[in-house]
């Protein structure tokens, strides 16, 4: 059987791939004898479609009589808009429609809807899609052409006379804050938009009488996702049956789907938005609305025909919301030991001219930074702030850096100041495996007590103090130093945040061929959801992985759901896709036991069957069950809870899991040029139950590659008067296949208490302690005392000039 | 990103191609491999009316010996130029400048004339053609003219070249029996453009004495760059020697770079005097190799 299928291995691959298949087809094999496929190394099956260019994102999306959107863009960071006159523009060849505020009929032409209240958000502003005497940033959308091709769209921009009154932008976070600051909204009378703060036990008391306290001054600066598919709609309306059917690259499908019917007045029923393949997601595209997705079914509607706009790089730039940037005060209370006795931190977050998404970012900020330690007085205060900048929301990591990035640099600073080693001082603070659960005593993202369900810190630091070699890396050091080479070790450990509620939900269905259909509200991001969710199935109904077929992102196919974010798929959907299982496995059993005229009890289900133990000649298949489990006369019974071999169901986590883990890096530095290249990089990782290791296994190198470019490459630069300088990728620059090593992963498996399949999250697990394990080997490597990121050439060498410098005592705070 | 309207012509003669650059003039622009052009023209930034495509113009594309160095046709990619068999034997520093220039895919299109035309003051290939003492051939229907760097590159993304002129081919002498050579660069990312770089040719008599010396720099200054009084440093000294830190200090001394989003001027400094240092040991070392 095996030869065989080796028969059938595709041409083009090459030799080691052939032999990887082969092992494979033997792991199949070894399937259809009844092991289970939860926690193999499972080829996705989404792959040959994706990698041979057989996808479908939104731009492939071509509907018969299509037009096409451009979108006019504020080139001012505030201004007040005097006048708009579209009638040239509406005048062109193949321009269909020019829409302004003016042209928006209510609610369309209000504040766009506010997600994710708090009660200290006082000023909860978000745009209007069309500006309506204001601009906030550069590329707050003004006007919206649509034509017969988007080059025509784009001329037609060109025809659209606005006369701006510039106004003085704020784009400096601190002066923001200040009393000074221009008013990015005027009638909110202040630029704070929330002030919020978060205390556990008692700060005053543990700094008054601390032995140590050490402050620092911590930035990070605004980094975008850049999603290879940048975001798109495509909106097609049938005027006769009043039906809205809606391609979005979003995060979010049913949210959107819900949100468009009441914004455009139709039934739910009536709106279906489709999210299908999506070419990264990354936190941006859980935003909603963005103008467009407003604009484009709005034009549909209007014009009676199909709508696309695809949002190009430059546009991406400005107009997809952004992340990162934060200044932190940060201080550290510790006894001559080193252990922790309080942290206090207060610190502004930027949230851009807007703040539709809430204080997710700053909240989980305040709440990761505790991470593996016990904490026993934590204070940590922030202010949202705006400026006239792109709007702010949750990014891969969502905070949960910045968080880790603080807490890892006060680490350091301790070890340093105290003469105890870096390890050893994380090693004394840890919290132990058997105070889990541990109440951190924080409210968390969700409105739920943040309580660690699990987890073994102490495993995750040995095992990587192991395999980076940290006990001979001293003498490693100094060796390099002799021949003359720069290297630093850096350290970081932390705990994500995942698998928050509400709610996802799963329906299966067996048909009569005996395939396995499956739909999730979740839509997917290239995370290999098609592939996990079908290992539970087959694991469930005891059929091959490949006999299942999942849908995801389309709201016709299942409509409750939340979205892809906050690490939550696997946990939440992954979960209700247990119980769907569960349920549809005990049905088969039900009807087959009819059929076969046996108890339940005495069956079994492998290999597409389910026969009697110890007579497996008497069987039936998964799709006679089926079959029989919709029958065309007769009645069915009453305990099968309606027909067909079919089950749904939700599953709703009481809070959040959280997975854990350190990473550690080697960095070689060049200290003429302040070149760094990452020699090695060393992920432990602890999230809980694994379904697919080589699916973590590339959920965590691509993590690693965004925290790579996000401690050394990527920073969105904005002047003085609000115009972002960084607009394409020459300016923005990613890590490339030559900057990103091929990270070293190591797991350890704490089982999560909180749901049926022990899972946790690790979508943003690879990109979490980055940074810090950078700021910390650099530090190691040059002496330095690194309180930014990102970094670049340029910045290391000037730091690495003033470590070098015999100049004033630079721990005056201690 | 769409460009704007423009008429587009793909000449298959070179003939051809001037009397479009000669009938449009500055509305015309030529298109070579259009790794600069077609990014400026999506985002509206270069709005010519007349497009002249001189990929289907087969003779524009050679690499060929001549008097003892290199003609090289404007057209010819950078990926043909780095691993060409000639290249590589006669002007070795202009196929190490070649391979500093982004990535594979990009070189596959990008042309040696392309780049030399557009004169971005971070590319590679200005600073190397000026330390080779390349010389240019511009055509019109007007005729042709050669010129030498110093008279080609004019400026910030300027040439000598006038609207109805086309660069058509470079000349390059063959690198000296007694010559090394180095190109150095120092960029964010593998691939990017140079935050400073430089070109190096050095010719060391039979003790090590250095009797010419050619230092450009790239990603400094409006253009290519040259230090005389870094080149005069180093005459008659030894090398490696003292001179090459000495070298470096005056290459510092006599830099105005800029500033940008992904370096400071003092950054472009110090990596300038730095980079000059590595070139002229690694020049050296070339030049005793070859004995």
């Amino acid at each position: 059987m095996c030869a065989a299928k080796t028969l059938l291995l595709p041409f083009w691959l090459d030799i080691p791939q052939r032999s990887r298949a082969i092992r494979q087809a033997v792991v199949l094999e070894a399937h259809k004898m009844g092991t289970r496929w939860f926690g193999e190394r499972i080829r996705r099956v989404e792959d040959p479609r994706l990698l041979t260019g057989r996808g479908s994102y939104v731009d492939d999306i071509h509907p018969p009589n299509l037009l096409h959107g451009a979108v006019l863009r504020s080139p001012h960071a505030r201004a007040r808009v005097v006048r708009i006159d579209a009638s040239k523009a509406r005048a062109m060849p193949g321009v269909a429609a020019v829409y302004t505020h003016a042209d928006l009929p209510p609610p369309l032409g209000d504040p766009l809807p506010r997600l994710i209240p708090h009660p200290t958000l006082i000023h909860h502003k978000t745009q209007v899609a069309l500006a309506a005497d204001i601009v906030r940033h550069v590329g707050e959308p003004v006007a919206f052409v649509v034509a017969e091709s988007r080059y025509l769209a784009e001329d037609a921009l060109e025809a659209i006379e606005v006369e701006y009154d510039p106004l003085p932008a704020v784009v400096d976070l601190e002066t923001a804050a200040g009393p000074d600051g221009p008013l990015v909204h005027e009638d909110a009378g202040t630029n704070v938009a929330a002030h919020y703060t978060q205390r556990v036990g008692d700060p005053e008391g543990a700094f008054a009488s601390a032995p140590r306290v050490f402050r620092e001054r911590i930035r990070m600066d605004r980094g975008t996702a850049a999603s290879m598919e940048t975001r798109g709609v495509v909106a097609i309306w049938d005027g006769r049956m009043r039906n809205l059917v809606i391609y979005d690259s979003t995060q979010s499908p049913i949210p959107i789907r819900n949100g468009l019917a009441r914004l455009f007045g139709l039934p739910q029923n009536n709106v279906r938005v489709i999210a299908p393949d999506v070419g990264g997601g990354f936190g941006p595209k859980i935003m909603m609305f963005y103008p467009e997705e407003i604009l484009v079914p709005l034009a549909a509607m209007r014009l009676n025909r199909p709508v696309k706009w695809i949002e190009d790089r430059r546009e991406n730039f400005v107009a997809t919301n952004q992340e990162r940037e934060q200044i932190h005060d940060v201080e550290i209370a510790v006894d001559g030991e080193g252990r922790i006795l309080g942290v206090r931190t207060v610190f502004l977050h930027d949230a851009g001219a807007y703040i539709a998404y809430g204080l997710i970012v700053p909240i989980v900020a305040s709440t990761t930074l505790v991470g593996p330690y016990r904490i026993p007085n934590y204070h940590c205060e922030f202010k949202a702030v705006f400026t006239n900048k792109t709007q702010v929301s949750p990014y891969r990591g969502a905070g949960r850096p910045h968080g880790v990035f603080i807490m890892e640099r006060l680490m350091d600073r301790v070890a340093r100041e105290l003469g105890v080693d870096r390890a050893e001082v994380r090693r004394r603070n840890l919290i132990q495996p058997d105070e889990f659960p541990y109440d951190t005593g924080l409210i968390y993202q969700d409105n739920a007590p943040l309580i660690y369900d699990s987890g073994n810190y102490p495993a995750v630091l040995e095992k990587t103090l192991g395999m980076i070699g940290y006990a001979q890396w001293p003498q490693q050091q100094a060796e390099a130093r002799r021949e003359g080479r720069t290297l630093g070790l850096g350290l970081a450990l932390y705990v994500e945040g995942t698998g928050i509620g509400p709610y996802e939900g799963c329906r299966i269905t067996v048909e009569p061929t005996g395939k396995v259909f499956a739909a999730t509200s979740v839509g997917t991001q290239g995370q290999g959801h098609f592939t996990v969710f079908a290992q539970i199935i087959a694991d469930a109904l005891g059929v091959d992985v490949r006999d299942v077929t999942v849908t995801t992102g389309d709201t016709a196919a299942f409509g409750w759901g939340t979205g892809t974010f906050a690490s939550r798929s696997a946990v939440v959907a992954g979960s209700a896709v247990a119980l769907a299982g569960q349920a549809v496995r005990e049905k088969a059993l039900t009807v087959a036991s009819g059929l076969l005229e046996a108890s339940t009890d005495d069956l079994e289900l492998a290999g597409g069957k389910i026969f009697v133990r110890g007579a497996p000649a008497r069987s039936v298949t998964l799709g006679e069950v089926a079959t029989a489990a919709n029958p065309l006369r007769g009645t069915i019974p009453k305990e099968w809870e309606g027909p067909g071999l079919e089950a749904a169901r939700y599953f709703a986590p009481p809070r959040g899991s959280f997975a854990g883990g350190c990473h550690a890096a080697i960095v070689e530095v060049d200290r003429d040029t302040g070149a760094v290249r990452v020699e090695r990089y060393v992920v432990v990782h602890d999230c809980g139950t694994v379904i697919n290791p080589m699916i973590l296994d590339g959920q965590i190198q691509g993590g690693v590659a965004q925290g790579i470019g996000g401690a050394l490459y990527e920073r969105l630069v904005y002047d003085e008067d609000g115009q972002l300088l960084t607009q394409t990728f020459m300016d923005y620059l990613l890590p490339t296949a030559a900057e990103v090593p091929r990270a070293e992963i190591g797991h350890v498996e704490t089982p999560s208490p909180l749901n049926p399949l022990g899972v946790k999250g690790a979508g943003e697990a690879g990109v979490i302690p980055a940074a810090a394990v950078f700021a910390s080997a650099l530090d190691d490597a040059l002496g330095t005392r690194v309180a930014e990121m990102p970094l670049s050439h340029s910045l290391l060498l000037e730091m690495l000039r003033g470590a070098e410098a015999p100049a004033e005592d630079r721990s005056v705070h201690s | 990103m769409k460009p704007a309207p423009f008429e587009y012509l793909a000449p298959r003669r070179r003939l051809e191609a001037l009397e479009a650059l000669s009938e449009y003039g500055v509305e015309a622009k030529a298109l070579a491999g259009g790794q600069s052009l077609v990014p400026l023209l999506a985002m509206r930034l270069a709005r010519p009316a007349v497009l002249v495509d001189l990929n289907r113009i087969r003779d524009l594309a050679f690499i060929r010996p001549y008097n003892g160095g290199l003609a090289i046709g404007a057209m010819t990619r950078q990926r043909t130029v780095e691993a060409h068999r000639l290249v590589v034997a006669r002007v070795p520093l202009l196929a190490e400048a070649v391979r500093c220039i982004a990535h594979p895919q990009i070189r596959a299109r990008g042309t040696i004339g392309g780049s030399l035309a557009h004169a971005d003051p971070s590319s590679e290939l200005p600073a190397a053609a000026a330390a080779l003492d390349a010389h240019f051939v511009l055509a019109s229907v007007r005729g042709e003219r050669v010129l030498n760097s110093e008279q080609f590159f004019t400026g910030y993304l300027t040439t000598a070249l006038e609207p109805d002129e086309l660069l058509t081919e470079v000349r390059l002498p063959a690198l000296l029996p007694d010559a090394g050579w180095a190109f150095v660069e120092i960029a964010r990312r593998h691939g990017d453009f140079a935050l400073a770089g430089v070109a190096a040719v050095l010719r060391l008599d039979g003790d090590g004495r250095c009797t010419e010396a050619q230092l450009v720099f790239t990603g400094v200054g409006p253009g290519p760059v040259r230090i005389p009084q870094a080149e005069q440093a180093l005459l008659g000294q030894q090398v490696p020697g003292p001179s090459v830190a000495e070298m470096a200090r005056i290459v510092q001394d006599n830099l105005d770079p800029p500033t940008d989003i992904h370096a400071t001027a003092d950054y472009r400094r110090h990596a300038a005097g730095v980079l000059a240092g590595r070139a002229m040991l690694q020049a050296a070392n070339r030049t005793r190799e070859r004995r």
